[in-house]
């Protein structure tokens, strides 16, 4: 099979205010980011082609896109909805690069937008999540404690302590800091971490996410229609997949997931290995799940996780700066699809605050994880197109 | 309980915390609960003990299984402890352990150590099932397994 490396690239990416927007819909988050995004890359309605997006989870609707499609002035030849949980955003890119590499489409925009922070009273029959009557019974209600399994046993295999949990809340509290769209930008101490309340033992509040109203859209199209874009494309380099299980009752390990195959997968395609990457945005619903994804990529080996994060390793200057907008832990949960938007603009240059840009950013990896730790999808992008 | 009760403050309603015992494929799941037999699917093929309940064995698509009855025997995977409770059902009962428990089986279930501090629960901890008659329902529940002097 030939490597489509490099051979489809973003050209537009739009995002909304994310916080608290009472006066907002998800619907209408939805319009306001893919407006957003056909701005940013210069272009009407009328010619975009594709659409992919995510039934919200407030609203179990039948042909999602199609919907948002002409809500939003589109007339699609293909359009889909996506339903990997977290692994949703990076993979709509992917599926928009599948559409258009088998020329059923051109010009492809993938939007994302939740409404979780404030009520939504629009009508909709909310989604369920999984196999939660095997759950429910037994008072196990959350993600949170779903991580929590991951997080005790990562402290079993490996000595992993909540405190080492910490220093990841911490450096994604920084970068919200130096983030103007984010919606917690109050530094943060190891100490406040470690006093946080207990949520489900051993995972703190501030181990946990936000949960945010918002959204954000990213246009996907050839390298060859890239050229006539007016932003610095960023090229697709690199995708993967993987989805070892589908819930923690059939799970290999809990402490090692899909990212390790999804990630391989993607550096193969790119010709690229860790060390290539100039930061990285990495899923993080709960601060362990960074820790296992950076593990599962290749940064540091499994069960080291807890010292790479230490130091400054992960943050603007060191090492691997890893979400250097904050992430679903600091400046808002979109389920990921913020993560792409910031590799987007770090690749670009001179998008963000000066004091958070990475200097002289080539390469960068964005990850997705979702589900009861089961669904999985990986991205590499690179600076221009070549 | 009032409909307002069982709203969270973003207004979405508490889930359903009772099994469904009508789900064909779990039916005798339950049913041999209610008679204080855990059981399982046993592929008649391959031998492979599966749970939550399917039609065919994951392994190898066999239809052929026997609802084999389990030693009820088996080790924490891994636990938590729930500080907050997301239903108003288990307000009071915070706070509480959820386990990850591995039959000797090799199947993996979620259910609750009882009879023990949450604190005290740990990985690779012995544990057996007891049977938690919940009206017209019963819960597999397992308790911790006193280590012979």
């Amino acid at each position: 099979m030939a490597n489509i490396s490099g051979k489809y690239a973003i050209v537009g990416m739009g995002e909304t205010a994310v916080g608290k927007r009472p006066e907002a819909s998800t619907n209408s988050l939805h319009l306001e980011a893919i407006r957003a995004c056909l701005k940013d890359a210069g272009i009407g309605s009328d010619q975009v082609d594709g659409l992919v997006t995510n039934q919200p989870l407030n609203d179990a609707h039948r042909s999602y896109a199609v919907k948002i499609a002409h809500m939003a002035g589109i007339t699609p030849r293909f359009a889909t909805d996506i339903a990997l949980g977290g692994a949703t955003p990076c993979a709509m890119v992917q599926t928009a690069v599948m559409a258009i590499e088998s020329g059923m489409a051109n010009t492809v925009v993938c939007v994302h937008a939740r409404k979780r922070a404030t009520p939504d009273p629009t009508p909709g029959h909310p989604i369920r999540s999984g196999d939660e009557h095997w759950e429910h019974p037994w008072g196990h209600f959350s993600a949170v404690a779903n991580h929590a399994f991951a997080a005790q046993r990562h402290m079993y295999e490996y000595g992993t302590r909540s405190e080492d949990l910490g220093h990841i809340a911490v450096a994604c509290r920084k970068h919200a800091c130096l983030n103007k769209n984010a919606a917690m930008r109050k530094p943060l101490t190891i100490e406040d971490h470690q006093q946080s309340r207990m949520i489900v033992d051993p995972l703190h509040l501030l181990d946990c996410c936000l949960e945010s109203d918002g959204g954000g859209a990213i246009l996907v199209t050839s390298r060859e229609r890239a050229r006539d874009f007016p932003k610095r494309a960023v090229s697709i380099l690199g995708m993967g997949q993987h989805h070892p299980h589908s819930t923690m009752l059939d799970a290999p390990s809990i402490t090692t997931l899909g990212g390790k195959r999804s990630s391989e997968l993607a550096y193969q395609m790119a010709g690229l290995s860790p060390k290539d990457m100039d930061f990285a945005q990495i899923y993080d619903c709960f601060t362990i799940t960074l820790m296992i994804t950076l593990e599962d990529y290749g940064f540091c080996k499994k069960g080291e996780g807890k010292d790479f994060v230490k130091g400054g390793r992960i943050e603007i200057g060191g090492e691997l700066p890893v979400n250097t907008h904050g992430g679903l832990l600091s400046q808002a949960h979109i389920e990921g699809m913020l993560h792409i938007t910031e590799a987007v603009k770090q690749l670009r240059g001179n998008e963000v605050e000066p004091e958070r840009q990475v200097s002289n950013a080539q390469a960068g990896i964005v990850s997705g994880h979702g589900g009861s730790l089961c669904t999985h999808s990986t991205l590499i992008l690179g600076r221009g197109v070549r | 309980m009032s409909e307002q009760e069982t709203k969270d403050k973003r207004g979405r309603a508490a889930p359903r915390n009772q099994p469904f015992l009508e789900e064909i494929e779990a039916k005798p799941f339950w049913a041999n609960l209610k008679e204080h037999r855990l059981t399982a699917q046993h592929c008649s093929s391959c031998s492979h003990f599966r749970f939550p309940p399917q039609a065919l064995c994951p392994k190898c698509l066999s239809s052929e299984f026997e609802w084999a009855p389990l030693s009820g025997k088996g080790k924490i995977y891994s636990h938590v402890t729930y500080r907050r409770a997301w239903h108003p059902a288990y307000q009071d009962k915070v706070p509480y352990n959820v386990s990850l428990v591995e039959l000797d089986e090799g199947l993996r279930m979620v259910s609750n150590v009882i009879d023990c501090e949450p604190e005290k629960v740990y990985i690779g901890m012995t544990v057996e099932v007891v049977y938690e008659d919940v009206g017209d329902y019963t819960l597999p529940k397992f308790r911790p397994v006193e280590k012979k002097a």
